[in-house]
């Protein structure tokens, strides 16, 4: 049993406090509030919700373990689905068949990676601060899908691909079912290989990652790579969502992705932070809103809130290590 | 405990404190301690990390209140403690360790913003400022161009800054602490010469440092604490490093050669004619099986970009390197430690380990593939091979999961020994491995290497401090301006011989 209790913990790790807290906090304060907040609406809407930003925190999360940041995710999921998009346009559009649907993923995720590939391969090698290079692929990006877009709307897709952002197996919603999976393999990856390992240590100081004989260059590619394709996938869940696809679709969520971050416990100078606790932080996030939404607030105000429930947990962060130093300075 | 010599003839002390008892958390960083000094003199504040000698100094400072009971007599006055305000107005003055300067500030808007502050008139008269600076580096007979911003200049400069910035404030007593551990050695005879000429006019200083030949060098009188006690106060004439050494830590230490003949041994790593031009010339050398090769000479001889090139993370211009008589090419570190070499930096704290990562993760990172299997990380395997080696060199620690950072420096780098033994090595380059370890903790060092050419592992061991190199290692290089100029052996030579070559 003790074994059990120890294995969780070492599963969820001390990050899982202030998130843990944060869900607790937010479920109480909402059922108070409305007697509606416990109900398979609510559950809904937040399982629809949650993959989009989910899926583009998890794409966020590997460069920021590293020490870096990648302010690409929104316009790099953007060109993923233009890729797919014009991968089914070009084979049929509405009638496209399965195995194009299934060649444009590939695609999409191929040109999601190549877009983390070269931010890698510029980051590792020049040296140059990831948010400069980031921010010059974004504008890159952005001007690139504008210019193929003309800055309007692709729609006019197989009417099988929606399934993808509505659809349910078992009553579990498609699109957080894949989003559960993305976690999954995100933790196993961060936990359980070398490139996870070292991308913690490359986080914390990279030269003496270096010197114990890591890749670090190796390292720092393959994280943005990943990152890229997670983008890509993102943008796939997006474009069977709104059964379209527009060049700053989701841009809102960049920086918000960065905060779900830090509210999971992740330490924004790279080094530290694990993948459920910033699952469980992300819950908190949409529940807010959701919970929000029922009681009749302004959807403004939501935004308002996550900003306000961010400082709060900084400000608690910064007390509770107080309350460690002085408990230790006491022994 | 307390041996105290006596002091008829001497003058009445500049400072005197008089039962200092300090604790922290129920800790006690101070037991009873009383401390002299006397006008003029150079003091110097000896003793291992931990032993309170930091803590003392900022007593003096006025940074921490002691008990009540204690009694601060200085220049005529008596205090019940200090404070920050009170220390520096009665002229004491303390250089820290990390200087406290700003370096986007010019040398003399560091040296002289002290007497701008709070002063009135509220604007700053640069050319006032410059002219205070420029008197201050005189009084110290060192010209700098004090328009320049700090951070062009180099740490032996930044030093001196931070000492003219002290004597701006009249100084009568100042402290240093660590002055030279960054400095080379010329840079250090100047900061010697430098703390001559204050004690000359007048200026007592008390000085801390770990290097025991420049405190004999320097001091009149020295004190050395304990755990928090005083052990006692000494006149530094007729005092030996290994004597200092015994109180500051309580134990003796036998200096015995360790030097063997290991020549009948198979050789384990040959270089010939390894040059690369502004760094090395010319070197060759060949180390044996179980054998510990010392390579020493002053700061920026070339030996640790020699050792970065047997590592492959700098790459020979010409000249070759064989392993067990194979020659080989590293394009990287990787293929070193492949091959099974290793190598431990001289700075710990920024390239030996991963300070805020874990005890285990730090050991295990250079050997990932020991505790893989299917392709996964095992974390048994990591626990098991970590317990392993904690056993084996005997570290102390709190858990496997604590950051490496809360390690003494002696543990911390015998985790980063242990990390390159995880590689199973055939060569291990130790590069400075007592940078930042107490005395007491050197000796264990120094078990391990030995223990571990005797168990067949061929050994180079690179320091500054040629006792090291002397007493553990069974053939000496020097190293100067990049050639080896010199090759001694320790079983035929005397640790004199090796030092005049060394700092001639």
């Amino acid at each position: 049993m003790n074994a059990l209790f120890n294995r969780t913990r070492a599963f969820l790790g001390p990050e899982m406090a202030g998130p843990g807290f944060a869900l607790l906090a937010v479920i109480v304060f909402f059922s108070l509030a409305s007697p509606q907040f416990l109900s398979r609406a609510t559950f809904g809407s937040v399982a629809f919700q949650l993959p989009e930003l989910g899926l583009l925190t998890l794409a966020m999360l590997l460069p920021v373990l590293t020490g870096g940041l990648n302010l690409a995710i929104t316009f790099t999921a953007n060109i993923a689905g233009l890729t797919a998009a014009w991968v089914l346009k070009s084979n049929g559009g509405v009638d496209a068949g399965p195995f194009a649907f299934f060649m444009a993923c590939l695609l999409a995720i191929g040109v999601g990676a190549a877009s983390g590939l070269v931010m890698g391969l510029v980051i590792a090698y020049t040296r140059a601060h990831p948010i400069l290079v980031s921010l010059s692929m974004m504008i890159f990006l952005r001007g690139l899908g504008e210019f193929l877009t003309r800055g309007g709307d692709i729609s006019g897709f197989p009417a099988f691909i929606q399934p993808l952002g509505h659809g349910s197996i078992l009553g579990l919603p498609i699109p957080l079912l894949i989003f559960i999976i993305c976690v999954l393999i995100w933790h196993l990856l961060l936990t359980r290989t070398k490139l996870g390992f070292n991308t913690y240590m490359i986080g914390s100081n990279i030269e003496a990652t270096r010197y114990s004989g890591i890749n670090t260059r190796r390292v720092q590619v393959l994280v943005y790579t990943l990152s890229g394709a997670m983008c890509a996938i993102a943008g796939i869940i997006m474009m069977a969502r709104f059964n379209s696809v527009r060049v700053g679709h989701g841009e809102s969520y960049l920086l918000i992705t960065v905060l779900a971050c830090f509210l999971g416990g992740v330490n924004p100078f790279g080094g530290f932070g694990r993948v459920i606790p910033v699952f469980v932080a992300l819950v908190v996030l949409q529940l807010l809103s959701s919970g929000l939404n029922l009681i009749g607030a302004n959807q403004h105000l939501a935004t308002a809130v996550w900003g306000i429930l961010l400082i709060a947990v900084m400000v608690l962060r910064f007390s509770a290590g107080r309350l460690k130093f002085l408990q230790r300075i006491k022994g | 405990m307390a041996e105290m010599t006596s002091m008829e003839s001497s003058p009445k002390p500049l400072l005197s404190l008089r039962n200092i008892n300090m604790s922290f958390g129920g800790i006690s960083a101070l037991k009873n301690v009383s401390f002299d000094v006397l006008p003029g003199e150079v003091h110097c504040l000896a003793g291992e990390n931990g032993s309170g000698k930091s803590t003392l100094i900022k007593i003096v400072t006025g940074v921490y209140r002691p008990e009540p009971g204690t009694i601060i007599d200085y220049d005529g006055q008596t205090y019940p403690h200090m404070s920050p305000m009170t220390a520096q107005a009665a002229g004491i003055q303390v250089i820290w360790q990390d200087l406290a300067l700003f370096p986007e500030m010019t040398v003399a808007e560091n040296i002289a913003f002290q007497t701008v502050l709070g002063s009135r008139p509220r604007f700053v008269h640069y050319g006032h400022m410059r002219d205070i600076a420029v008197k201050a580096l005189a009084r110290l007979g060192v010209s700098l161009d004090v328009d320049l911003p700090l951070k062009e200049y180099a740490i032996a400069q930044r030093q001196i800054v931070a000492i003219a910035r002290a004597l701006v404030g009249e100084a009568k007593l100042v402290f240093m602490d660590e002055p030279t551990a960054s400095l080379t050695q010329s840079e250090t005879d100047h900061l010697l010469d430098i703390v001559r000429n204050l004690s000359a006019a007048g200026v007592a200083v008390v000085f801390v440092s770990h290097r025991l030949a420049e405190v004999l060098d320097i001091s009149n009188r020295l004190t050395v604490l304990r755990d928090g006690a005083l052990v006692g106060v000494y006149p530094a004439a007729g005092m030996i490093q290994s004597r200092i050494t015994e109180l500051m830590t309580g134990k003796t230490f036998d200096h015995k050669l360790r030097a063997r003949d290991v020549s009948a041994n198979p050789v384990v790593l040959e270089v010939q004619n390894l040059s690369r031009p502004g760094l090395f010339e010319d070197i060759s050398f060949t180390v044996r099986r179980g054998e510990t090769l010392g390579i020493t000479g002053l700061l920026g001889a070339g030996r640790t970009e020699l050792a970065l090139s047997l590592f492959g993370m700098l790459k020979p211009r010409s000249g070759t390197i064989r392993l067990e008589g194979k020659p080989v090419r590293f394009s990287s570190n990787r293929d070193a430690i492949a091959a099974g070499v290793a190598y431990l930096s001289e700075d710990r704290l920024s390239l030996g380990l991963v300070q805020p990562q874990s005890i285990a993760d730090n050991l295990v990172v250079a050997s990932l593939g020991r505790i893989t299997s299917g392709g996964f990380l095992s974390d048994d395997r990591k626990r098991e091979l970590v317990a392993g080696w904690i056993t084996n060199l005997g570290i102390r620690i709190g858990r496997q999961g604590d950051a490496v950072s809360t390690l003494s420096g002696g543990n911390q780098q015998r985790i980063a020994i242990a990390k390159w033994l995880a590689t199973d090595p055939k060569l291990l380059i130790l590069d400075a491995p007592t940078v930042g370890v107490d005395v007491g903790a050197r000796a264990g060092i120094f078990e391990i290497i030995a223990k571990l050419a005797d168990s067949g592992l061929a050994i180079i061991l690179i320091s500054d401090e040629v006792p090291e190199v002397y007493f553990h290692a069974d053939r000496v290089l020097h190293m100067a301006e990049g050639r080896i100029v010199n090759r001694f052996a320790p079983r035929d030579c005397t640790l004199r011989d090796i030092e005049a070559a060394v700092y001639a």
